[in-house]
């Protein structure tokens, strides 16, 4: 069975001027043991597709329509109560900004195994062993030693370990990382990476990896939604995305990317900006930017329609796309 | 005095930060942010300056322009000492070079309209041009860099988006034609897919302007891009600098091969194919550096000698600061 399935998302925020519409249609599934990558740049909604996922978006004042079913059981109209117990133990979350997400004024130890003794009713001694087990496990050295200090005194990559074994201690069937690397320096990130890669292949859990870096979603994940303006306008596997893009936007965040490993001369530059999701353009949402745009795209808003292949985009030329990297 | 193409000469630089103590009055030793770094820029050439956060690239940033006084060393710029400059002298030497700093949304008053922060400049070095020939100059400068002076000259910095703000902070920084941008991490609180419009706009400059830029960043990939020469920075010190194909292709300091290795390449087809070498742990203290070589905690080759002996960076096209330098 699928592990998670969503369904139609919408989320819509109050705004000054009418409802900011955040999330505008999402459908995807993670499957267990595999890498969902959700690429996409700031106001996206990639975020708020993870936030709405693990039940920690307050409706109202947020609006959220659609099914969010994990292995079938929906969650978006379980009692709070039900839903916060599967937040937590079911899904877990590993944030940007560990120092946000850490409580600064109790030990790492004390807040790894407050969850412990409270959701597993763990007794005191048990929850220290394990505490120490989890943060052993995501390579911190002196582990017993170690769960003694605060989150300041740690640096950035070790406390974005501790919020990894914080999320696994409940062992979740799915670990949604919201741009767990991007605040790291690139030899720390690589370290991070192959942390959550390690535990992810270990435990057979899910991934949902929401990110905007390109790198990162090369190198670990399986399947890819690409995201721009709240929608998903493709979907493939890796390997699909990366070797020939099927929408104007992949295609563009791909060649306007340098590289580290060879000099390309002059950089693809994909004009403009992200629309704003308080204004969004009418049809197709990235037919401002786009240089294939016709009437049609300003128009119609493509639907993410099937292709060959088992992958998905939105966008009406879609063929012409795929043509062009062949 | 420098030689003729040589714009920028830092020779020797450091700048050490005291640190209170826990005792009032008492000192607690000193963050050795930046400590003794010399380079040469070129005209018209783009140096890359890459590291990790903490290795002192930003406070090299802010020497550079004399926004910080540094502990010793020095910047010349002609025949002039950036840091010893008074007066006019001082006033001519910050029209020459200047700055872009990372986060547009900081670095302009949100108080000012973008024609009044294009004209500060010029209020402050009137000598550059006539009061009536300013405002054609700023409507130039902003079709320079890809804004409209119909449309924008009488807006407000939050009416625009990112990449625009990061237009507006070049287009002041160009105002006084000078021979040097220093560009504190330009790009990196850009968007993704902005990031290349501004890339491509810094190069398009330096080809019509041939102003030279000193580019900081910790993007990699985006440093390789730009840039014709490139050091690496580790806590404080250049520990490798050469031209970029060469530094990219064949990294001589284990620094520099751990740093390339790690940055992920968008290509899944290579996955687990490409050689990465994971470095233990984060880069040390700059209060208590290492001794010897500053790397040796995280190298996979260090011996008694990197404890004892600092390597110095040797002359040459691509010089490396390490007693056991890879082979190319």
């Amino acid at each position: 069975m699928t592990l998670l399935e969503i369904a139609d998302l919408r989320v819509a925020f109050p705004g000054p001027t009418g409802p900011v519409n955040a999330v505008n249609g999402v459908s995807l599934e993670v499957e267990a043991g595999r890498t969902l990558a959700i690429l996409g740049e700031s106001g996206s909604g990639k975020s708020v597709t993870a936030q709405a996922v693990m039940g920690i978006l307050d409706a109202p004042p947020a609006r959220i329509d659609g099914a969010v079913r994990l292995r079938g059981r929906e969650l978006l109209t379980l009692p709070r109560k039900q839903r916060d117990r599967i937040s937590g133990e079911e899904i877990a979350m590993v944030f940007q900004d560990a120092m946000a997400a850490l409580n600064p004024v109790y030990t790492v130890g004390h807040q790894i195994m407050e969850v412990l003794r409270v959701r597993r009713g763990m007794s005191k001694a048990d929850a220290r062993r394990r505490a120490v087990e989890l943060v052993d496990r995501v390579r911190i050295p002196a582990a017993k030693d170690r769960i003694r200090d605060y989150p300041h005194q740690f640096s950035g990559g070790m406390r974005q370990r501790i919020m990894i074994a914080l999320a696994i201690s409940l062992e979740p069937d799915l670990l949604i990382a919201d741009e767990p690397t991007t605040a790291l320096d690139v030899t720390v990130q690589a370290q991070v990476m192959e942390l959550l890669a390690e535990i992810q292949r270990d435990s057979g859990m899910g991934l949902m990896l929401i990110t905007h870096d390109l790198g990162v979603v090369a190198e670990v994940a399986d399947d890819v939604a690409v995201m721009y303006a709240g929608r998903i306008v493709e979907r493939g596997t890796v390997g699909q995305i990366f070797d020939g893009p099927a929408h104007p936007y992949t295609e563009g965040l791909l060649a306007s990317m340098p590289r580290v490993d060879r000099r390309d001369d002059v950089l693809y530059a994909i004009p403009g900006a992200p629309p704003n999701p308080a204004q969004l353009p009418t049809g197709c949402p990235f037919h401002l930017r786009c240089p294939r745009a016709t009437d049609e795209c300003r128009v119609t808003l493509p639907p993410l329609a099937a292709l060959p292949a088992g992958r998905e985009s939105a966008c009406h030329h879609y063929e012409e796309v795929l043509g062009a990297r062949r | 005095m420098p030689g003729d193409d040589v714009v920028l000469r830092v020779e020797n630089l450091v700048k050490h930060f005291p640190l209170k103590g826990r005792i009032p009055f008492t000192s607690g030793g000193v963050v050795k942010a930046v400590d003794g770094v010399s380079f040469d820029l070129r005209r018209g050439e783009t140096l890359g300056v890459v590291g990790e956060s903490g290795c002192g690239k930003s406070t090299l940033a802010r020497m550079l322009v004399g926004l910080e006084q540094p502990t010793s060393g020095a910047v010349r710029f002609g025949t002039s000492i950036v840091h010893q400059a008074r007066g006019r002298d001082l006033r001519a030497l910050r029209r020459r070079i200047q700055i872009v700093l990372q986060d547009p949304y900081t670095s302009l008053n949100p108080r000012r309209t973008i024609r009044e922060i294009l004209l500060q400049p010029f209020e402050i070095h009137p000598e550059v041009l006539d009061r009536g020939r300013r405002l054609d100059r700023v409507r130039e400068l902003l079709e320079l860099v890809g804004l409209d002076p119909h449309l924008h000259l009488d807006r407000y910095p939050h009416q625009f988006s990112g990449g625009q703000r990061q237009r507006i902070g070049i287009a002041r920084a160009l105002a006084l034609q000078p021979d040097v941008i220093v560009c504190d991490e330009p790009v990196s609180a850009l968007d993704v897919s902005v990031q290349a419009q501004v890339v491509n706009l810094l190069e398009r400059l330096q080809d019509e302007l041939g102003v030279a830029y000193v580019f900081i960043a910790h993007d990699l990939s985006v440093v390789r891009h730009i840039s014709d020469r490139v050091a690496v920075m580790y806590l404080g010190k250049l520990v490798e600098t050469g031209p970029e194909a060469s530094l990219y292709d064949t990294p001589r300091h284990p620094y520099t091969r751990a740093l390339l290795s790690a940055v992920p390449v968008p290509e899944p087809a290579v996955r687990g194919e490409r050689q990465r070498i994971l470095l233990p742990g984060d880069p040390p203290s700059p209060v208590d550096p290492p001794s010897g070589c500053r790397f040796r905690t995280r190298c996979w080759q260090a011996t008694e000698t990197c404890a004892t002996t600092e390597p110095p960076l040797a002359a040459g096209a691509h010089p490396v600061a390490c007693h056991y330098p890879l082979a190319a």
